[in-house]
């Protein structure tokens, strides 16, 4: 089981500045539990700002096939938008930027473990559920999970014809992350301030 | 000293390594040492490298410092946490060692206890970071310092041939960000990419060090080829190799390679980082060889 929280107000409210925005809300899933009133409540004041393109509220994003016919509809308000909200866990944040290959995906949730029974999630994302999530520095693809070594910071020098040398089948996680944000032309987001992980997530449930 | 006050004063500032041994006896690697690598500025210290336990990097670099060596204290964020790496530091500090290469460390997998739990609390970037916070007098937790706080020459690294170098550029850029002052590259055989990783490099304005590996044998670059990340030994390189077998196993043919990659590349960087594996007795050779 996960909890996903909202991200502080400020910290999404910066994100977001002056950007036209999309917002995606996963609601499918009862072992995780979502803060739907308080997502609700932000969103409505990011729309009363003007800046909000279109939202949808769906079920189980983490299934690429579902989560495709449902964006189908709204896809003229996601090209529109300058950036993707997603409140969901992280999971769905990475199937979306996956899908969304050419737009900015971005978390609005942290996701917190719980023991027991663990969500139905799909094999070829993984959500570390490590409280404070990094989607937002990473275009989408999370640098602990995708990494072998859950490098917060860039790519270490152990990536050989883009493949990690732990793993010759799986692809360096920061190659990923640094041609996605390349492609999307967000490459400044790896100026960010050193981030030193936080594994202090108990007292923040 | 620090390396940095040689960097400052504009020296060409050459930089060997040595690997502790898998066990208590440490005269034979001070006496190389001080026999071999005498021309040389600074003595690398790795820590566990490959990730195989051997002893330790401090107690090695305090050797080499009695010894009248100067030593650089290779500090990796596989085996230990934030607390651990902290409290090596100040470790290091007192015991008179200034010098700090900040390290991932390579995956457990790759070494002799793959049992075992990888750590990488922090990384090589957020290490450099926390060696800052000591330096001005607070810990990672924000915790103050008793005293007067310790003050290291802090170094990096940087992989120039890499298949990603923009990846590694925009690594190397985060390292000065959060500290760096030097940096010394993974092992280089081809100049004319270290040549361009360079121009782009000397935007961040700190000083890099040539990484060489002399090349022992053909069977070894096919080797480093395969399976090392960031090294490619051209074809032409590996052809020389093989040409003379007696002339390659003498080392002689390696050493006229290494020497031949730092007279190229000198122009373009401001020291060399030799990685002798075991090689050290040829040091000497080829510092004269390459005219430093």
């Amino acid at each position: 089981m996960l909890i996903t929280q909202l991200k502080s107000k400020e910290t999404i409210v910066s994100l977001v500045d002056g950007k036209k925005i999309f917002i995606i809300n996963c609601q499918g899933c009862k072992e995780v539990h979502f803060p739907e009133k308080e997502a609700l409540e932000l969103q409505k004041e990011l729309a009363a700002d003007g800046k909000v393109t279109g939202s949808i509220t769906t079920d189980y994003i983490c299934n690429p096939e579902n989560m495709k016919l449902r964006l189908e509809k709204h896809m003229d308000a996601i090209k529109a938008a300058d950036l993707v909200l997603v409140f969901s866990c992280g999971v769905g944040v990475q199937t979306i930027a996956e899908y969304l290959e050419d737009k900015m995906v971005c978390a609005a949730c942290d996701s917190c473990r719980l023991p027991g029974f663990q969500g139905v999630t799909p094999i070829e994302y993984d959500c570390g559920q490590c409280g404070e999530c990094y989607l937002n520095l990473t275009g989408g693809i999370c640098p602990i999970t995708a990494c072998s070594k859950s490098l917060l910071n860039g790519q270490c020098g152990g990536s050989k014809n883009g493949k990690c040398e732990v793993d010759s089948n799986m692809e360096c996680g920061w190659e990923r992350i640094y041609r996605r944000l390349e492609k999307i032309g967000r490459l400044d987001v790896l100026k960010c301030p050193t981030q030193v992980r936080n594994y202090a997530t108990d007292d923040e449930v | 000293m620090k390396i940095t006050e040689l960097f400052e004063r504009g020296e060409f500032v050459v930089s060997a390594e040595v690997g502790p041994p898998k066990g208590i006896h440490i005269e034979g690697l001070v006496e190389e040492a001080k026999e071999y690598l005498s021309g040389v500025t600074a003595v690398n210290v790795t820590d566990n490298q490959s990730s195989v336990m051997r002893l330790g990097s401090m107690a090695t670099c305090k050797a080499l410092k009695d010894a009248g060596l100067l030593p650089i204290f290779q500090l990796t964020c596989r085996d230990r946490n934030r607390i651990a790496l902290q409290s090596d530091l100040l470790s290091a500090a007192m015991l008179g060692i200034e010098n700090v290469l900040a390290l991932t460390g390579d995956h457990i997998k790759l070494g002799d206890h793959p049992q075992a739990k990888p750590v990488f609390d922090l990384d090589s970037v957020s290490l450099l970071h926390t060696i800052c916070k000591l330096e001005s007098g607070e810990d990672l937790g924000g915790n103050k310092l008793v005293g007067e706080p310790p003050k290291f020459a802090k170094g990096a690294v940087v992989s120039p041939c890499s298949d990603s170098v923009d990846a590694q550029l925009a690594k190397m850029e985060r390292k000065v960000a959060a500290g760096a002052e030097y940096f010394q590259t993974q092992a280089v055989y081809e100049p004319e990419k270290f040549i361009k990783f360079m121009e782009k490099a000397k935007q961040f304005g700190k000083p890099v060090q040539l990484g060489i590996v002399i090349p022992k044998s053909a069977g070894m670059a096919k080797y480093m080829n395969d399976n090392v990340a960031g090294i490619h030994v051209p074809q032409e390189m590996i052809d020389e190799l093989k040409a003379d077998k007696e002339k390659t196993k003498a080392g002689i043919t390696g050493v006229e390679i290494a020497a031949r990659i730092i007279k190229e590349c000198k122009p373009y960087c401001q020291g060399v980082h030799i990685m002798a594996l075991g090689w050290e007795s040829k040091v000497p050779d080829l510092l004269k060889q390459a005219g430093i």
